[in-house]
């Protein structure tokens, strides 16, 4: 039992291994070259991009809380075409799936986006309906079963690369905003976006970031997105890709339980440039255990308690 | 190039009420860092203290292979690394930053540096190659001062001023700076400190024309240059503003880049 395979297939798209960078943890994989081999890692979902550049939020952008963060960059980026002008060559030397995180403000960019990068040398395109670090856009398309079906499909019919639609948190119902995007024509679902949360400096009583609110991510948000990725795994069929906290191969091991065929690994990348490689190394050491030969075997493995 | 190491610690001294000294040995870090530039580390493993701190290189010894920092306990992560131990393991990612430019042209200097932004101007002491190098230390009150012994070897003059008079002159040391800017002719002001007293200086070089190089702090998710949560606002060659990384872009910019809000 000890060949483990760990490649994985999410709607076409294949992956050497499970583990992917989360979008705006990674940069565009430049600055973690210097510290691990990017060709042992599954794929990058590189920082959101916009239609054009973006300055992002003012500073403070970031603020620790207790086992996790917030942020509030607000999608600092160098604008879609400089992306594949200047850094997918760079990403391409290695032999990693290189995924494209998108935001608009308006529908019409988000297919304009789709239809720039459906001609680009990249694997996938990553839909971010749910950034709660923007003021006018995209977070309003992630939030109802309606907004999430009306964007999806539109895209839909622009994007000629497989299309994964990332969710957020922020919804009273994580499974019919799920069921939305499948059937608007998602081919995959990735979950979850940061929660939106706030802290406050109690000396200055004033809130921490510039930006007053910001998004939580890290190892306090992992119950909440474990528990949704196990809500949409019951509800749709699509694969999903799960994160949200992960740090080790047994934090992955969770959301691949509840139903994800692949993970993403975001603010451990911040604080060990080499996080996606030990949690690969986790979920290799965790299949020989149990004799798992193939990632597939353990996707949605869950046993409930009745 | 930054590495992510295990380093082990080789001294944990209490040099104030409040700030710590710990020496590292290090001989990657000894032997590629530069003034002006930082360590980020995990203070603990695990969820507590997620994020790494960023503590600036104090002073490097590459013949012993050591480096010194000084920081000060604020929160929980620097709590953590104040319980540290000789021989305890450190897990730092470094050096980290674009450092101060030491010119060869640059003859006359001042270092000005206020409360824990002093420690990164003694490394630059060290490394500078000037003939006059005059160090302006600010500190809240006599309780805060250190290093002045340190300071002095390495400085043709050192002056310190405390904003309740308590130690040294009363008042800022962005005043000793202004003193002196016109008859010192300085060809480059280091400085690090708190934001007011940045913007003071940037302030005043602007004023006389004189060049400054300031090293900016703010909050960092990776210290890496990654995340872009370190966001500093400067003037680009065409005059537009752009933010920047403090982390990888500085912490170290020209006064005049900065804009100040
Ligand atoms: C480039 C650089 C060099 C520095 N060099 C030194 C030094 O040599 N000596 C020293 O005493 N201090 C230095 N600081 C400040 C030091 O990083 C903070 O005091 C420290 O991170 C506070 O952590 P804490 O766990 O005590 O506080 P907490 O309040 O628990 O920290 C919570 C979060 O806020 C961040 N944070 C809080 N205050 C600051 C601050 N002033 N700057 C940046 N992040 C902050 C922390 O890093 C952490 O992510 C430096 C900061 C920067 C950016
Ligand atoms: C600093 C930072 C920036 C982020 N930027 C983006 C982004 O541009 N697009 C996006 O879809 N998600 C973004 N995210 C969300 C992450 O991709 C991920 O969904 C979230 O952080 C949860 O995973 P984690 O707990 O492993 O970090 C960002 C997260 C962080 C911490
Ligand atoms: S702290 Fe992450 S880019 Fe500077």
């Amino acid at each position: 039992m000890n060949n483990t395979d760990l490649t994985v297939d999410i709607c076409g798209i294949k992956l050497k291994n499970p583990v992917i960078a989360a979008s705006g943890t990674f940069g565009f994989g430049r600055e973690h070259s210097d510290y691990v081999d990017l060709n042992k890692i599954g794929g990058i979902s590189v920082k959101g991009l916009t239609l054009n550049p973006r300055e992002g939020n003012k500073p403070p952008r970031v603020a620790e809380t207790p086992a996790g963060m917030l942020n509030s960059v607000g999608l600092q980026n160098p604008g879609v075409r400089y992306f594949i002008e200047n850094e997918i060559q760079f990403l391409r030397q290695f032999s990693t799936a290189i995924i494209a995180n998108i935001a608009g403000n308006t529908i019409e960019e988000y297919c304009e986006m789709a239809e720039i990068l459906s001609d680009a040398d990249i694997d996938a395109i990553e839909l971010n309906v749910s950034c709660p670090n923007v003021k006018a856009g995209c977070v309003a398309f992630g939030n109802t079963p309606e907004g999430i079906a009306d964007i999806t499909s539109q895209v839909r019919k622009h994007c000629r690369k497989p299309l994964i639609v990332k969710l957020t948190p922020n919804v009273t119902s994580i499974s019919d905003i799920a069921a939305a995007a499948e059937d608007a024509g998602a081919d995959a679902l990735s979950l979850i976006n940061t929660l939106l949360g706030m802290a406050i400096d109690i000396e200055a009583r004033r809130p921490i970031l510039a930006n007053n609110t910001g998004g939580l991510s890290g190892p306090a948000v992992k119950p909440v997105a474990v528990r949704m990725v196990y809500e949409v795994y019951r509800t749709v069929k699509i694969p999903i890709i799960g994160m949200g906290g992960i740090s080790t191969g047994n934090d992955a091991v969770e959301f691949l339980l509840a139903g994800a065929s692949a993970v993403m690994v975001g603010t451990a990348c911040l604080v060990y440039p080499d996080a996606c490689i030990k949690v690969c190394e986790g979920i290799e050491q965790y299949m020989k255990r149990h004799g798992f030969c193939r990632v597939a075997d353990i996707t949605g493995k869950l046993m409930l308690n009745t | 190039m930054s590495k992510l190491l295990k380093e082990v610690i080789t001294r944990v001294e209490r040099a104030t009420d409040s700030i710590f000294r710990i020496t590292v040995a290090s001989e990657y870090i000894s032997a590629n860092a530069a003034p002006g530039q930082f360590v980020n580390i995990k203070c603990c493993d695990g969820a507590q203290a997620l994020l790494r701190r960023p503590i600036s290189i104090c002073s490097v010894d590459r013949s012993k292979g050591e480096f010194d920092l000084y920081f000060q306990v604020k929160g929980a992560g620097t709590e953590i690394l104040a319980g540290k131990k000789r021989g305890d393991t450190l897990d730092i990612l470094g050096p980290l930053g674009r450092g101060f430019d030491l010119d060869i042209g640059y003859r006359r200097i001042a270092a000005v540096g206020g409360g824990i932004g002093i420690f990164p101007l003694l490394f630059l002491l060290d490394e500078s190659k000037a003939v006059v190098k005059r160090s302006y230390l600010g500190f809240r009150s006599s309780g805060q001062v250190l290093l002045l012994e340190e300071f002095g070897e390495r400085s043709t003059s050192l002056e310190t001023a405390t904003e309740d008079g308590s130690f040294g002159s009363k008042g800022f040391v962005t005043d000793l700076l202004e003193r002196d800017i016109i008859s010192e002719e300085f060809d480059m002001i280091y400085a690090c400190g708190p934001y007011p007293m940045l913007r003071k200086i940037s302030e005043i070089a602007g004023k006389h024309g004189a060049r400054c190089q300031i090293s900016m702090e703010q909050r960092m998710g990776c210290g890496f240059g990654a995340c872009l949560t370190c966001a500093c606002m400067t003037y680009t060659d065409d005059g537009s503003r752009h933010y920047v990384r403090v982390c990888s872009d500085g912490p170290v910019f020209n006064s005049e880049d900065v804009v100040f809000e």
